[in-house]
């Protein structure tokens, strides 16, 4: 790949961390962050830079790698340019996984993201289900319809969990339905990270499969891919990466979507590069769409998921032109 | 190479079978074709051999192997499979297509050694397609794409090749190129199987030709044997006659006028 891919990508990571870092309530200067981040300055700088934005930096890069490695390997497997995990229902069964271990004391950041995992699990058989019984299994735009009744379904879920449960244990309906980084601490965000890592080290590791899926069916097998095992096995750890970053972060939308169709615009070929780039871009896209949840109507917070979906939607609007 | 032997498949929730006590082998170093009309089964062989399809009675052999025992890795380094359709939905570089060939053989890490290179080059060469090797494959001509698709075939070695209506939408010459290359492969004796409905041009090619109707083999035999008038009308539902073409000998296939179908 060639070198320009990798440092225009670096670079808008780069510069999206640095604007998370200066960016915000407060405005810091570029010197006051650069000392901040070598622990001089004054205590309210240190403080700001290092307890509460380095760790909500860090905590949007991971989930925005794992949607849009998620987004990436659903996109080539399902051979579907519409396919993310929040469109797909996935993030969504997610959410309601997630809840009810909250519910069930199950919030310790190592845990939780595996009662999300269940939740995805159960919405990926009922998004199946769903595109079954429409029909037209090759269509992509069935596959869509179903994951959003299925999230449209999960979010009543949410809710009518939520509506009984005693307000200071568990986060809000709105935190699990639009997305936050708001809780963003080091002690969770490191679980969030190692959990995207190991399963994005797995789907790069998938890659070569998630190549052939993408030509189709019977060109796969005819390559020599056990076709429903490798299906299995790709559906199985994107949606435990989505399920991890909604475990950190609640439902952020239409980041699996957009990430992967930039970093195919930008030169991405080969599903392995498409994966490795679309970590990079995702983490770079939450982050400054976190920046300008943060700063655009300030000191009042938008939910990051608003964010990207005021940007997904359009975006969405002109893929599925461009289907036809 | 490869061997059907009185093969039953059916589709999943179908009530009638949609191929019926076949019996037909692919040796190497000959040209056999599976013809017939749509529906008759042909395509469903092939799926078949591609795995997606078990046999309800009967088995098909892989070089003497059962295709049940044998893993998809196993039978693609044995037999490389052109499906029917293909359509990539993400471009992908001419180079990179053709080197999938190549995922029978390697690693889950491995990069390309140098026995792929070297199948990779050879077969873009005999497929004719070295000259786009930089280009993305959807801005490929249908008879560019045909090639590069056999090249990848190509590239996954193999004794036997099995195409499904490889030259489906190509003209006179890309056509003709494409018979002259399974030809060749042929000769060099590898067993090539292939799926038309170019009656008269598999007339020329084929060592031997496979005749279906309705899901079970109507005939196997030369070209002579199967491309005879009263046996293709009944097996079509068409008028027609078969001649002997004057320039090259051979028995082609000539369709009457009739009413249109209601």
């Amino acid at each position: 790949m060639k070198a320009r891919f990798w440092l225009a990508l670096a670079l808008a990571l780069g510069v999206a961390v640095l604007a998370g870092l200066a960016l915000g309530p407060v405005r810091l200067g570029p010197s006051v962050v650069w000392a901040a981040l070598l622990g001089h300055g004054d205590t309210s700088a240190l403080s700001i830079v290092r307890t509460l934005r380095l760790p909500r930096i860090a905590l949007g890069i991971a989930v925005g790698a794992g949607l849009g490695m998620s987004g990436a390997a659903l996109q080539s497997t399902l051979r579907n340019a519409l396919a993310e995990p929040y469109l797909l229902g996935v993030s969504g069964g997610a959410a309601v996984g997630a809840v009810i271990g909250v519910m069930l004391h199950l919030s310790a950041p190592a845990v939780l993201p595996f009662a999300a995992f269940a939740g995805a699990g159960i919405a990926v058989l009922l998004v199946l289900v769903v595109a079954r019984a429409a029909g037209a299994r090759g269509d992509p735009r069935v596959m869509v319809m179903a994951g959003v009744v299925v999230g449209a379904f999960a979010n009543a879920a949410i809710m009518v969990l939520l509506s009984g449960a005693p307000d200071d244990a568990v986060r809000g309906a709105l935190w699990w339905m639009m997305g936050s980084l708001g809780d963003a601490s080091w002690a969770g965000t490191r679980w969030i990270a190692l959990y995207v890592a190991a399963g994005g080290a797995a789907l790069v590791g998938l890659g070569r499969d998630i190549e052939l899926l993408s030509l189709g069916e019977d060109s796969a097998a005819a390559l020599g891919v056990e076709v429903e095992a490798a299906t299995r096995r790709v559906y199985l750890v994107a949606s435990l990466v989505a399920a991890v970053t909604v475990a950190g972060a609640g439902l952020v939308g239409f980041v699996g979507l957009m990430v992967p169709a930039i970093v195919r615009a930008l030169g991405a070929r080969t599903v392995r590069v498409l994966i490795v780039g679309s970590a990079l871009a995702g983490g770079a896209l939450v982050v400054a769409a976190d920046v300008v949840a943060r700063t655009a109507r300030a000191p009042a917070e938008l939910p990051l998921g608003a964010v990207t979906a005021l940007i997904g939607v359009p975006f969405f609007l002109v893929r599925l032109r461009s289907m036809r | 190479m490869i061997e059907f032997d009185d093969v039953l498949l059916r589709y999943p929730g179908a009530a009638e079978p949609a191929v019926r006590g076949v019996t037909l082998g692919a040796p190497r170093g000959m040209l056999t074709a599976i013809v017939g009309p749509n529906g008759s089964g042909k395509s469903t062989l092939v799926r078949a051999l591609l795995g997606r399809l078990q046999p309800e009675r009967g088995r098909i052999l892989l070089g003497g192997a059962p295709l049940a025992t044998l893993s998809r890795r196993t039978a693609a380094r044995r037999v490389a499979i052109v499906p029917q359709r293909e359509e990539p939905v993400f471009p992908l570089l001419v180079r990179d297509f053709i080197a999938l060939g190549r995922y029978a053989f390697g690693g889950m890490w491995g990069g390309e050694t140098p026995d792929d290179r070297a199948a990779i080059e050879l077969a873009a060469a005999r497929a004719g397609t070295v000259d786009y090797l930089r280009r993305r494959t959807d801005e490929l001509s249908g008879g560019e794409w045909q090639r590069v698709r056999i090249a990848r075939a190509l590239a996954q070695g193999g004794d036997a090749l099995v195409l499904d209506e490889p030259t489906a939408f190509l003209d006179v010459a890309h056509e003709m190129g494409v018979f002259e290359l399974l030809d060749a492969l042929a000769r060099e004796g590898r067993a090539v199987l292939l799926v038309s409905h170019q009656l008269n041009l598999v007339a020329r090619f084929a060592t031997r030709m496979a005749l279906m109707h309705r899901g079970v083999l109507a005939i196997v035999g030369s070209p002579d044997e199967v491309m005879r008038g009263d046996q293709l009308e009944r097996v079509y539902e068409w008028p027609l006659v078969v001649s002997r073409d004057p320039a090259v000998g051979a028995p082609v296939l000539v369709p009457l006028r009739g009413r249109a179908p209601r």
